[in-house]
């Protein structure tokens, strides 16, 4: 009885269902089940307990990726809300050409992570780049040799990643402002309060849901990163810009030591958790008061 | 079944949200001139690698290494475009980027195909005809939409060889499928809600079942959410290149993988412009895409953002 009843609906959602279970909730399991055990070439169920964690906690070379996923996702996050925001408010002035500008302002969005790596790749070139041209154009002291230095290669990484980026959070945040009431402009400019305090402290609360989606939509991005480094530095130079992303794909792929792959990635896995958890915490919370509110 | 629709075709709800309101100001204060500088030095930074890179597939080796990145060519070189598309080098095969093409259209095609259709079925039946627990899989489906790629790769490989299909077109369509699954169901479902139930009700009356309405009376309202649909896959599953790399196999490389393959692997001089063209040619479809559809493209990205 239970299981003819609204057939046609259940046969229709059961690729839907197939798939969360074995891919989505499957593959962790598997993943996790996996990192606790010594497979190397093939996946072999020799039981090491946490050992491979332990390996993975004392590596360098994670550490270094995990410094680096640190420094790009707050530089990217910060950067690409606060340009965002920024560029969405500089449309939102009633400016002529505005979906010109906006189309210019979005172009790099469509653009694959590849493409943006290449092309930064290109404009970054310490020999033939942006370096070069202001030399020749006399700045003889300009240094952008960001790409060949251990330090700041990752930052580079960051230019790129905004570059593409900030489009859509400007996307997301200009919905957002033109859904402020135009009374409520008008009481503010009555008031006499200057426009760029009116954005930041009256605005900018108001428009809080698009903020806190662009900073969710972003920062669940930012534990991927993999094309976009792999186009622009290669994890280069050394080791210096790889990622957690990048590690696991490395001991999955060329290295032939699996459980070390497996143990890594269920770390990402949970980071991301850390990420979400809060805000849908925040999101359940937040609407089942205002429902009773 | 047809008047309905005619009759009670509702306006998506999916309105111009981001149209402008008001007149615009007639003075230039000098206010307004700063803003217009500065808005045009933005827009010049975005600009940048795409001029850049188009300037550079324009000009020869010698004046690449001489002149100035940000000139314009003294001498027209249209020799980095062919060889960018039929014979630069990804490490020992010579035939550019033309076989990349060919395959990207092949994965992309159908991927968009059966994941819109796939995503369109899921939301349909859940909108309307929700059974208990439909949405606790829904749930577990869109969390799916956030777990880093790094975890499912190997296990999804190897589910994959278990049936026969690693390493093959049926292999990374099935991939793009799974991968477009939660974001297509959300923007469906989300579409379907929001129209008027009452227009679901008339068709069951009618004597409608699970598929005619589906086809009937569903299908024909969704060209909006479809251009949607169909926008955010084709860039998606043009641009992603790890999933390319690692599941559609050493003879179905997309043209993302090539790219990057012929930049990277650079054996004896480096070809700057060639690499630039070929970068262009593998950004042309998205772009075509996103410049000839406008608005639609903002839509994919509001629609995915907002939760139902």
């Amino acid at each position: 009885m239970f299981f003819t009843k609204n057939l046609a609906s259940k046969i229709a959602l059961l690729p839907m269902i197939i798939i969360s279970l074995t891919v989505f909730v499957g593959c962790i399991i598997y993943s996790f089940v996996y990192s606790l055990t010594g497979s190397k070439l093939i996946p072999a169920f020799s039981y090491v307990g946490f050992k491979q964690y332990e390996r993975l906690f004392k590596s360098r070379k994670w550490d270094v990726a995990v410094e680096n996923i640190f420094i790009y996702g707050v530089v990217f996050t910060v950067g690409c809300l606060i340009i965002g925001f920024l560029l969405a408010v500089l449309i939102d002035q009633k400016i002529r050409g505005e979906s010109l500008f906006r189309t210019i302002f979005l172009y790099p969005y469509a653009m694959s992570f590849v493409v943006t790596g290449l092309v930064w790749k290109w404009v970054l070139n310490p020999t033939f780049g942006l370096e070069h041209s202001m030399h020749l154009w006399g700045f003889e002291w300009f240094q952008l040799d960001w790409l060949v230095n251990r330090e700041l290669a990752i930052y580079a990484v960051c230019i790129a990643a905004v570059w593409q980026g900030a489009g859509f959070v400007m996307v997301l945040m200009l919905a957002g402002l033109r859904g402020i009431d135009e009374d409520i402009w008008k009481s503010l400019s009555i008031e006499g309060v200057p426009k760029w305090k009116s954005y930041l402290f009256v605005i900018l609360p108001m428009i809080r849901p698009m903020v806190v989606t662009s900073l969710v939509l972003i920062a669940a991005g930012v534990v991927k990163v993999y094309d976009l480094i792999l186009a622009l530095t290669s994890g280069g130079p050394g080791y210096a810009t790889t990622t957690p992303a990048m590690y696991v794909m490395e001991n999955f792929f060329s290295r032939a030591n699996l459980g070390q792959a497996f143990a890594a990635s269920i770390i990402m896995f949970l980071s991301v958790v850390c990420i979400l958890a809060p805000w849908a915490f925040y999101e359940f919370y937040y609407r089942s008061k205002e429902a009773k509110a | 079944m047809n008047f309905i629709i005619e009759a009670k075709r509702p306006k998506p709800n999916m309105s111009n949200i981001i149209e402008a309101n008001g007149p615009k100001p007639k003075h230039l204060t000098i206010g307004r001139i700063g803003l217009y500088c500065f808005i045009l030095m933005c827009a010049l930074f975005f600009l940048m690698p795409l001029y850049v890179m188009i300037i550079t597939s324009l000009k020869d080796m010698d004046e690449i290494r001489s002149g100035n990145l940000l000139y314009i060519p003294k001498i027209l070189s249209l020799y980095s475009w062919p060889k960018a598309w039929s014979e630069a080098c990804t490490g020992f095969v010579c035939e550019g980027l033309r076989p990349g093409l060919i395959n990207s259209l092949k994965i992309t095609i159908p991927s968009v195909i059966v994941s819109v259709s796939l995503g369109a079925l899921n939301g349909y039946a859940l909108a309307f005809w929700r059974f208990k627990g439909a949405y606790f899989f829904f749930g577990l489906c869109l969390f799916g939409a956030f777990i880093p790629y790094q975890v499912m790769v190997y296990p999804l490989l190897k589910i994959e060889s278990a049936i026969g299909i690693y390493s093959s077109l049926p292999g990374i369509i099935l991939v793009h499928t799974i991968f477009g699954m939660p974001i297509l169901t959300l923007i469906f479902r989300n579409f379907y809600a929001s129209l008027p139930i009452d227009l679901f009700k008339a068709a069951r009356i009618d004597g409608g079942n699970f598929l005619k309405i589906f086809f009937y009376v569903i299908i024909p309202m969704s060209t909006p959410i479809t251009i949607v649909a169909i926008i955010l896959q084709v860039t998606g599953i043009w641009n992603d290149f790890l999933l390319g790399l690692i599941f559609a196999g050493r003879d179905n490389q997309p043209m993302t993988v090539q790219l990057n393959n012929i930049v990277q692997v650079d054996f004896g001089v480096a070809e700057y412009n060639v690499d630039m063209a070929a970068t262009i040619l593998t950004s042309i479809v998205p772009l075509a895409v996103y410049f000839l559809s406008g608005r639609w493209f903002v839509r994919g990205i509001a629609a995915g953002a907002i939760k139902g």
